[in-house]
């Protein structure tokens, strides 16, 4: 059936193809895109402030942005001392703690609570290190939030934030 | 019954995979070398629309599911928040509105069509009685679905519409009650709607599979009524009838999209976007356009459960069309007699759908009755006397025979 | 032909029938029709009179009725009046929404965020019901829940128009339409006013707007016929804030749909041919 080249006859079921494809195509970009969050879920997610004055020496708050609790760990003097007092290079997840907190705020340690290995919430305070400890599977975290002993991959992610004053954060 | 030629696979994967589930066999017989009557006219189209339309309101019903909650301090607050918030939210929810109208619209259609060209009449009884009752669903499904977004009038609806089984004698209130899960529409009836409008779609889907199966056994009609005889009379399905089904498709997506896009409100009613109020009651209940014809049948009768047994036998009736129906003759266009008073029964069904509209007032009243009188008598008196006394005109002998005289003024229409 | 001649008959007494009861259906007058910039299949809000919209429902409206499923995020949207998200927020920091509860459990009030809905201004039904004995409705849908019927054959000609502004045509009518004194022979319930469009004509809203109620600092005109087309607009905004993305893509899908019905038109022609041209086989040509 098919020629050496193109008839005019085929040429018009190859356009009227090429558009109805189109049109199938075009079908599929709202149906997929309704189950992107939608305009009232991204405004919730919308950046958070939190005042800090309220949180004591050694006092950990639990905030939650997007959904994620966050940890914002007020660190004594000897916990942000036990946390830069380490041999980084034998850690699971090699951090120093200064890449884990913003300059000038060492006793400001701001956390994502969530355990790496399978999404737990980790316990403030706890463990042999005053860090985090997950009931789930017993993973240990330092004061910087680093995975020290336990199945978890990874240390404690970190949220986006910055200080909009030495009292006040920004997460997200 | 089968397409002549049969699938025979080249491919090696095919091969293995047609001897343990024939799949693509059974496509290949039932929609491609499938023989279709070469004179079908676009009136045929419409089973293909009622079937991509089923599909569209499938996909979009599943996707607002999504968003959707069916609770009564929330349901119309998250319908509001689908056409506000979600990503074409508003899209999703006019297509799914304005698909039910022209869902019904390409129903009514499709069974006129039926009625003109006898395609109910033997051997395609069962066929229709199986249209009849996916019908039914769509009625059913219809009425849960208005429900959903919790109006004014999707309360009132769900209110005027349970309340009709209190007609029944003895059990009528208990019936009720059982429908509503409480003593009033409520929360429990709002949620059993929705699992019910999720799941009655499904259950359409599957009396079409039977439809499309009794179809096939029987091959269409078509519009001179006489079977066809030789491989003269037919075509392949595809791609003779799947380009024509095409176009009209697009065509009907035209209007669709003309409602969805520029006057996604006309059809409904302003009174669904107040939130419903059990207290308050709106100065007319109305039901959607597809409904009116039904609602006016059933307030012409002044005894509620005669005018309850008069809305079930208008739709009931329409199963004994292929045994009330005493003519030999298939098609309309050879039975000129016929022919006028099937306009009249459709002017009559429009009628009463816009008697439906109007307040049970006055005249209105008086001609809602004439109308019902009509309709019933068409089936029960006027089709089973005309079929015995009726004048037909001299069939074609084949359906290729009336394609070559489709200039001749007797010939069929192809 | 018998049949056809008899069935005009009926249908001409019939229509005989029913005039009077068809007169007497449109007791209210009907609301008439604007001019709005926003009609039509190429229609767009007027940013301008969206701001004015919103300034007459701030300073008169909002004592009385909500917005509850607006967002303050809403007003930078495209599409809306226009605003900056900074502007936005402002907004939304004039309001006083509940904050979550403190540590006693008490719920104090904090400035609004975008993220924010407009807060009702009554705490529950009664507290509305309780100045004008009826409850102010909430005003984010108002203009897709006031409609009216014209009856046959108007509305196939709006359909062909694309006529959808029955709800704001009504709540500019209903604005303009308060009389001073109810027609002779027309007693109203105490407390109601006369209003022309209002089913019914007693409505227990007071005359809302006056000349000069509203400052707009445009040029506009600081009138009550201003400031009631305004208003509507602002308020089919609030009903229909997606109405101009919703027009533009329906635009695009006609186009396209025209485009593919054309193709596939020809193309059943084309396909068509070979059967058309010999009936006598059965297999076309290839």
């Amino acid at each position: 059936m098919s020629s050496a080249e193109p008839t005019r006859r085929d040429f018009l079921y190859i356009a009227t193809g090429t558009v109805a494809a189109v049109g199938a195509a075009g079908v599929l970009v709202p149906l997929i895109a309704q189950m992107n969050p939608d305009a009232s879920t991204i405004a919730a997610g919308a950046p958070i402030e939190v005042d800090l004055t309220p949180i004591a020496d050694g006092q950990v708050i639990k905030v939650f942005w997007r959904g994620k609790p966050v940890y914002i760990n007020h660190r004594t003097t000897e916990m942000i001392k036990a946390a830069q007092n380490v041999d980084v290079a034998k850690l699971p997840d090699p951090q120093p703690d200064s890449v884990r907190v913003k300059p000038g705020h060492d006793q400001w340690s701001v956390l994502i609570g969530i355990c790496t290995h399978l999404g737990c919430i980790p316990i403030a305070h706890q463990g042999p290190y005053d860090g985090y400890f997950c009931p789930c599977h017993g993973s240990i975290y330092d004061t910087s939030g680093r995975i020290r002993q336990g199945p978890a991959p990874l240390n404690l992610a970190l949220p986006p934030y910055e200080f909009v004053s030495d009292s006040k954060i920004r997460i997200g | 019954m089968s397409g002549h030629a049969t699938y025979q696979p080249k491919n090696a994967f095919m091969q293995w995979m047609e001897r343990r589930l024939p799949i693509a066999g059974l496509v290949y017989s039932s929609f491609i070398a499938y023989p279709t009557p070469r004179n079908l006219n676009y009136w045929w189209t419409f089973g293909g629309i009622l079937a991509f339309m089923l599909g569209v309101q499938i996909i979009t019903g599943i996707v607002l599911a999504m968003h959707y909650t069916p609770q009564v301090d929330f349901a119309f607050n998250s319908v509001e928040s689908i056409m506000r918030d979600v990503n074409y939210g508003w899209l999703l929810r006019y297509l799914h509105a304005n698909g039910a109208s022209m869902f019904f619209l390409a129903a009514y259609v499709h069974m006129f069509r039926g009625m003109y060209y006898g395609s109910y009449k033997e051997p395609r009884e069962v066929l229709w009685i199986l249209g009849v009752i996916l019908l039914l669903l769509m009625i059913m499904t219809g009425f849960m679905g208005y429900v959903l977004p919790w109006g004014q009038m999707s309360f009132w609806a769900a209110t005027v519409i349970t309340n009709l089984f209190s007609a029944i004698p003895v059990v009528g209130e208990s019936i009720v009650t059982w429908l509503w899960g409480g003593y009033s529409v409520g929360n429990p009836t709002l949620n059993r709607f929705y699992a019910l409008h999720y799941l009655l779609p499904f259950v359409i889907v599957g009396v079409v599979v039977l439809h499309i199966w009794a179809l096939h056994m029987v091959g269409q009609n078509n519009p001179t009524g006489v079977e066809p005889k030789t491989d003269r009379d037919t075509v392949a399905f595809t791609p003779y009838a799947t380009i024509k089904d095409s176009f009209l498709m697009v065509v009907f997506c035209l209007l669709l999209a003309w409602f969805v896009f520029y006057i996604p409100n006309f059809l409904g009613h302003p009174d669904n976007y107040i939130p419903a109020n059990p207290a308050v009651t709106p100065t007319h209940i109305v039901p959607e356009w597809y409904y009116l014809p039904f609602y006016a049948i059933l307030r012409a009768i002044p005894n509620k459960l005669l005018g309850v047994m008069a809305l079930g036998a208008s739709i009931v009736i329409l199963a004994f069309l292929p045994w009330l129906d005493t003519s030999k003759v298939r098609s309309a266009n050879y039975r000129p007699l016929y022919r006028q008073f099937f306009w009249v029964f459709v002017i009559v069904c429009i009628g009463l759908g816009w008697l439906g509209s109007k307040p049970p007032e006055g005249n209105y009243v008086l001609i809602a009755r004439i109308f019902t009188v009509y309709y019933f008598a068409y089936f029960l008196v006027i089709l089973p006397i005309l079929g015995l006394v009726e004048k037909t005109k001299p069939l074609p002998n084949s359906i290729a025979e009336s394609v070559l005289q489709a200039s001749a003024p007797s010939g069929g229409k192809a | 032909m018998a049949i056809t001649r008899s069935v005009l008959a009926l249908a001409a007494s019939l229509t005989v029938l029913v005039a009077p009861a068809l007169a007497q259906e449109q007791d209210t007058d009907l609301p008439p029709k604007n001019k709005w910039s926003f009609a039509g299949p190429f229609g767009k809000y007027d940013r301008a009179q969206l701001q004015r919209g919103f300034k007459v429902y701030r300073e008169v409206c909002s004592v009385c009725h909500g917005l509850k499923l607006v967002a303050f995020r809403t007003l930078a949207d495209p599409g809306g009046p226009g605003c900056t998200t900074a502007q936005a927020a402002a907004i939304a920091a004039e309001y006083q929404v509940p904050a979550e509860p403190d540590d006693q459990g008490e719920v104090k009030l904090r400035p609004g965020r975008l993220a924010d809905y407009f807060p009702p201004p009554f705490p529950n039904e009664q507290a509305a019901r309780a100045r004008y004995n009826a409850v102010p409705p909430d005003m984010s849908v108002l203009a897709k829940a006031r409609g009216f019927e014209r009856g046959f054959p108007y509305w196939v000609w709006d359909m062909i128009t694309q006529y959808q502004e029955h709800g704001v045509d009504y709540i500019t009518a209903l604005m303009l339409g308060y009389e001073d004194k109810p027609p002779a022979g027309v007693t109203l319930p105490p407390g109601n006013f006369y209003n022309k469009y209002f089913p019914g004509h007693a409505i227990a809203m007071p005359p809302p707007l006056t000349d000069k109620r509203v400052d707009y600092t445009d040029g506009a005109p600081m009138t009550v016929e201003q400031y009631a087309k305004d208003v509507s607009a602002f308020l089919m905004w609030t009903a229909e804030p997606h109405l101009e993305a919703r027009k533009r893509t329906g635009m695009q899908v006609f186009i396209f749909l025209l485009v593919l019905a054309g193709l596939l038109y020809f193309t059943k022609k084309k396909v068509w041919h070979a059967v058309e041209l010999k009936p006598e086989t059965s297999r076309p040509k290839a």
